[in-house]
């Protein structure tokens, strides 16, 4: 008898197919789903990496200058190439997923999933332009 | 278009199968022919031997869910034609145990569902009215789409995390406790909290792949479901961490 198959309350015996390790690879929303929760590791990444700059910052110019050129390293480039792309799949994928779990009413009307999209974008640039003018201005 | 198309159907005899193996008919292919109509037609005319679920064919009863090409479908609701020239693979819902050919056992879901109380509770001591609740159209709207569900259970078909995590509540049981609520006339959402916020199969336990909803044939949305009560269970948490001596 294969081992597969299992004595239940109500039935002689029952099969129960196991789940198969590559069963993200069977729909692509399910490696999209996997895609995502792998970009995790990236976003931590970049705030490790974050972290390492301000660390040099505050130890001296010497410092600095070491993370730079650790930076500017091929392998560090591409593998912050790599963690962007990752980090902004992930946040393409939670603002389009975004409408769904926020539900907002004004006057008694709820807004629309798309203006909520919107916002997220706006907020996102927002952000972002302010970062932009504090590293750059 | 082709006036046949074969249907490879998966079979499970319990009594004498080791697994589950595939057997091939070929049918007439009509216009007008449901992927049931085709289970109908062999179960009529060529191999009564075939054990499926199905009822009403009109997708209300939510019985005749299968997995059509790998997709979790109605069969009620999904032409053969669709599939031409075939071959259309017909095979059990996923993540349930499979009693005989395309039959499954949904205990699991029917042990969880009570669990969530997906009924109306009342505040204490209220006595039971004279006439109806009443509640505005607007008040309908905030639940209604939840309460659409008819529980076929392709979105536990089609949920990787309920395959991987049998504790899990699984989608359309945490939707039918927001139906619940979301309605204006229900009291119940502190006793639903303890169920549907478990560490251990509890909304948590959802990733948000999200394909849930796109199989709903009901568009009941589920995922929308689990992770608007994500951000109540949040929310109450807040609440009894700043507040401790406040209700639930």
């Amino acid at each position: 008898m294969s081992e597969n198959v299992e004595y239940g309350g109500y039935y002689a015996r029952w099969h129960r197919p196991r789940v198969s390790r590559l069963w993200w690879l069977r729909r692509r929303s399910y490696l999209v789903f996997v895609l995502r929760e792998l970009s995790c590791v990236f976003v931590a990444w970049f705030v490790v990496f974050l972290l390492l700059l301000v660390h040099a910052v505050s130890s001296g110019e010497r410092e600095y200058q070491r993370f730079l050129d650790l930076s500017a390293n091929p392998w560090m480039l591409a593998l912050n190439v790599v963690a962007l792309c990752f980090v902004l799949f992930h946040t393409i994928t939670w603002f389009a997923l975004t409408p769904q779990a926020i539900v907002v009413r004004l006057r008694g009307r709820r807004v629309p999933g798309r203006a909520i999209l919107v916002l997220s974008y706006l907020a996102w640039a927002a952000v972002s332009a302010v970062m932009a003018w504090v590293i750059l201005g | 278009m082709a006036d046949r198309i074969v249907m490879q159907v998966t079979r499970y005899r319990p009594d004498h199968d080791k697994a589950p193996t595939t057997q091939d008919y070929e049918i007439p292919l009509r216009k007008d022919w449901a992927v049931l109509d085709g289970l109908n037609h062999i179960k009529d005319h060529m191999d009564g031997t075939l054990s499926y679920r199905w009822s009403c064919r009109m997708g209300i009863c939510g019985s005749c869910g299968m997995n059509v090409n790998g997709e979790p479908k109605l069969t009620c609701g999904t032409f053969l034609t669709d599939y031409a020239p075939g071959p259309v693979r017909i095979e059990p819902l996923s993540n349930f145990p499979v009693v005989r050919d395309l039959v499954v056992e949904i205990g699991d879901f029917m042990d969880k569902l009570p669990t969530v109380k997906p009924w109306l509770i009342r505040a204490d001591g209220e006595p039971p009215p004279d006439a109806e609740y009443l509640q505005t159209p607007a008040e309908l709207e905030d639940y209604k789409q939840y309460s659409m569900c008819i529980n076929c259970m392709l979105c536990y078909s089609a949920c990787p995390i309920y395959g991987l995590d049998p504790d899990f509540l699984g989608p359309a049981a945490i939707a039918l406790a927001q139906r619940y609520n979301l309605d204006s006339r229900d009291h119940g959402d502190h006793e639903r909290l303890d169920a549907l916020a478990a560490a251990e199969g509890g909304v948590w336990s959802c990733t948000y792949v999200g394909e849930c909803t796109k199989v709903c044939p009901k568009h009941v949305d589920p995922a929308g479901a689990i992770q608007r009560y994500k951000v109540t269970a949040v929310n109450q948490s807040i609440k009894a961490l700043l507040m401790p001596w406040g209700k639930r």
